[in-house]
């Protein structure tokens, strides 16, 4: 049976930061769904927060300012100690993936370069033109084969081994092999993304769907504030292909069909450069109140910003545009709608990634320590995942070496992997049925037609018994062909079982928020309710059904008031 | 519009030989190549396999040969290969692991062999090295590598070398050997002074014609033949002295 102290599941920014920081005496694997460098961190374009005080607009930059904007951002649900942590490790974060190789752009002077972003008033994103996922992804794979990291890639982990109350390994669908295997560890570590997928409109990679969060969920781990989904404002229209928050950044404007800035109506001094959730909805506003264009979006213009700095600062933009929208941002504007792009909530976390559950750890956007609260400022989902998977690493080293009890026992753990290979042989035996990815269909239009941008008490109960509806037909779902190697199908069936959990988790969560915080937002209830609501909604599985408690949120020193822009 | 797909099909497997299947799909809206492969198998054979992530150009997974060209599933539009006739193929100088999936292992094998990571120095200045952007610049085209496979799957020489490092994994030591926070030692990436190594390449160039990212691993390989001449002139004129 395959063993390792500490198995590391995604291979993404989180994963391989983890790999990296863990214990080199212990042995360690990463597994995950895709080669490393296929991990949806590669499309990360924008930038990566940190205090640096590069700028001369910015000299006077600190730790402390970038908590404040992170929890202001958050509209106050973030906690606060690990917002400020977060915010704090960043400085050192970033000169080691500088030592690690990341060729960030410079400014004069040869210093990392920064430029401004949503919700802060300097400029603190560090960036390498505007493909800083894939530099600091490719270089961290780099570190990891510098350090012989074991990967086990094209395998999806499909269940949680839990004895005795500790994780003792996972189960995995071993795509090359069709397999279906159990991996023993003494530490698990998720690291396993977002579920932009359960939405129709989202900016995720395809492999977005989210089945780690269900897997902990199922594992009886508690989901912490899943209602909270961000929609990213600009996403090119009709691919939903993401335009970075750094095309506003470095001056694009945001028009309507009348050629007006309208972010002058919802935020007056922040303007294009307000949170995302803010600028999400008055652009959706602008298309509801008809004027967009086709009722479907605004225009993001970057033509002032002429072809040369267009070319330096944000080439994949460009080349985006010309492949998949069919047009030249440096010579017409591009259409953007908003659509899905993180996870605010996730798998619950403390601020040293553990779980509830002894020897599972996650970090990353599966995880919700939580850093974003409500809302999460652009920049800091890149940062969230290196200083996280950092602290995961070290974590679970030492969780694991100050065990005593070695390993789980090898009956259970292959008796659990003959059940999931049974399940998928029922898949396969059956002859009918509703089509698997109809009943994937059917869940987006759900979650997007009724628990979107604009939410209201009755559109999430009917989303709620539509999803308790598309679960009964999970269970007679069907799939043809037979054949197991490199099967996306059963891929794409085991993970829409934990897909359906989760749109279960985020509009249960959504319908009993009566309060409009950061990106949820009710028609019903306008308002944000400090006193009723200024804490984190918990779901855990509990026979079988999800049972919802809150806990509070911690201040330390941001009194929460009115977030204006 | 109705197109006919001509897709090659290969499960070792089950199979004596790969041979082309055809599938008839219809659609009228503007899909890429990846969306309409997804489609077919979603509604016609579940069993069709191939390699996706982002679909966006980013995270190079589905490279492949599209009528006789290499690119990315994703960021080819169906329409714009305007014929109604579209065949698709495995990339090419590695093994078919199922249909349009391949062992990438060579290819990974020889990125590896190049020990693609920065050598840093003692000195790690607190505040990040100084570099002028025009110094960064020089690297700019590679680090945009995606290691989709194209150039190398394309390289005539891998074709009939295997032990040949090939365009993607040169490119690679270059982007470091000029990397200005690099301090690997001459003679420990100079092992490429080889003809399995930088003077393997025949300058046929066909891996700056393939590129989906617009990377010229040639230039890269012609940096690293100027510098280990130079490297060679130096220890001549260090022996005479």
């Amino acid at each position: 049976m395959i063993t390792h102290d500490i198995l590391v599941v995604g291979g993404g920014l989180a994963g391989l930061s983890a790999a990296l920081s863990a214990d080199p005496r212990l042995s360690l694997a990463v597994i995950s769904r895709v080669h490393p460098l296929r991990s949806h961190s590669v499309a990360a374009q924008g930038g990566i927060n940190a205090a640096l005080g590069n700028t001369p607009e910015g000299k006077d930059d600190n730790w402390e300012k970038h908590a404040f904007d992170t929890i202001k951002g958050s509209d106050y649900l973030a906690d606060q100690a690990a917002a400020e942590l977060m915010c704090r490790e960043a400085i050192p974060a970033i000169y080691d993936m500088e030592h690690f190789g990341v060729p960030f752009s410079r400014s004069p002077g040869g210093l990392i370069a920064q430029r401004p972003f949503g919700g802060a008033g300097i400029p603190r994103t560090c960036f390498a033109a505007d493909r800083t996922g894939l530099v600091i992804a490719h270089t961290l794979f780099e570190q990891a084969i510098k350090r012989r990291v074991k990967v086990y890639d094209e395998a999806l982990v499909t269940k949680l081994v839990v004895e005795n109350g500790r994780c003792v390994g996972v189960i995995i669908y071993d795509l090359a092999t069709g397999q279906i295997l159990p991996i023993r560890a003494r530490a698990v570590l998720f690291a396993t993304g977002g579920y932009g997928r359960v939405y129709l409109r989202t900016t995720n990679a395809y492999i977005n769907h989210g089945s780690g969060i269900g897997i902990a969920y199922r594992a009886g781990v508690a989901l912490k504030d899943m209602e909270f989904v961000q929609f990213h404002p600009t996403a090119i229209y009709p691919k939903n292909i993401l335009i970075t928050e750094a095309a506003r950044g470095e001056g694009g404007y945001l028009l309507n069909n009348k050629g007006q800035r309208f972010m002058a109506d919802y935020a007056p001094s922040a303007m294009e450069l307000a949170p995302r959730d803010i600028v999400a909805r008055a652009i959706q506003t602008e298309v509801d109140k008809g004027n967009g264009f086709e009722d479907e979006y605004v225009h993001l213009d970057l033509r002032h910003l002429g072809q040369k700095k267009i070319d330096k600062r944000l080439p994949s933009v460009r080349e985006i545009c010309l492949k998949f929208g069919g047009l030249d941002p440096v010579e017409k504007p591009i259409p953007i709608q908003p659509a899905q792009h993180y996870s605010m909530g996730g798998i619950d976390v403390d601020v040293r990634c553990a779980t509830s559950l002894p020897g599972f750890y996650a970090a990353g956007e599966c995880a919700c320590v939580s850093v974003h609260g409500a809302n999460r400022l652009g920049g800091n989902s890149l940062l969230d995942t290196v200083v996280f998977g950092k602290i995961a690493g070290r974590e679970a080293s030492n969780f694991v070496k100050g065990l005593e009890k070695k390993y789980g026992t090898e009956k259970l753990l292959l008796d659990e992997a003959v059940a999931e290979k049974a399940k998928v042989d029922s898949w396969l035996s059956r002859s009918g049925g509703k089509m698997a990815h109809h009943l994937l269909n059917d869940l987006k239009v759900v979650m997007s037609e009724k628990a979107g941008i604009f939410r209201t008490k009755k559109q999430l109960a009917e989303a709620l018994e539509a999803i308790r509806e598309i679960r009964d037909d999970y269970g007679r779902a069907f799939i043809s062909g037979q054949c197991l190697r490199y099967s996306q199908a059963i891929v794409n069936l085991i993970e829409f079982g934990y897909m359906v959990d989760l749109t279960e988790v985020i509009t249960l969560g959504a319908l009993l928020r009566e309060e409009t915080r950061g990106s949820h937002y009710r028609l019903d209830f306008p308002k944000r309710d400090d006193g009723g609501w200024l804490k984190h909604t918990l779901v855990s599985l509990r026979d079988r059904k999800p049972e919802v408690s809150y806990r509070g949120v911690q201040i330390t020193k941001y009194q929460p008031q009115e977030r204006k822009y | 519009m109705k197109y006919i797909f001509r897709i090659l099909r290969f499960d070792p497997g089950e199979d004596q030989s790969p041979c082309f299947q055809d599938f008839v799909y219809e659609t009228e809206e503007k899909k890429s190549l990846l969306e309409a492969l997804m489609d077919i198998r979603n509604d016609q054979d579940c069993s069709l396999s191939f390699r996706y992530s982002c679909r966006e150009a980013v995270c190079g997974s589905c490279a492949m040969v599209i009528n006789g060209q290499f690119d990315l599933a994703c960021r080819t539009m169906v329409e714009s290969l305007s014929t109604s006739l579209i065949v698709i193929e495995p990339l090419p100088n590695l093994e078919i692991q199922k249909d349009l999936i391949v062992d990438m292992e060579p290819f990974w094998r020889a990125l590896f062999a190049v020990e693609p990571y920065l050598f840093v120095g003692e000195t790690k200045p607190e505040k990040g090295h100084r570099i002028e952007d025009r110094e960064m610049e020089k690297i700019d085209q590679f680090v945009n590598c995606i290691m989709c496979g194209c150039c190398y799957s394309a390289c005539p020489v891998v074709a009939r070398d295997e032990r040949y490092l090939g365009p993607a994994a040169l490119a690679k030591l270059y982007r470091f050997v000029k990397d200005p926070r690099d301090e690997r030692a001459y003679k420990r990436w100079s092992r490429v002074n080889t003809e399995t190594g930088a003077w393997g390449c025949d300058t046929v160039f066909k891996c700056n014609e393939v590129c989906p990212r617009k990377v010229r691993p040639a230039d890269g390989i012609e940096g690293l033949r100027r510098r280990l001449i130079l490297g060679k002139v130096r220890s001549v004129f260090k022996r005479g002295q």
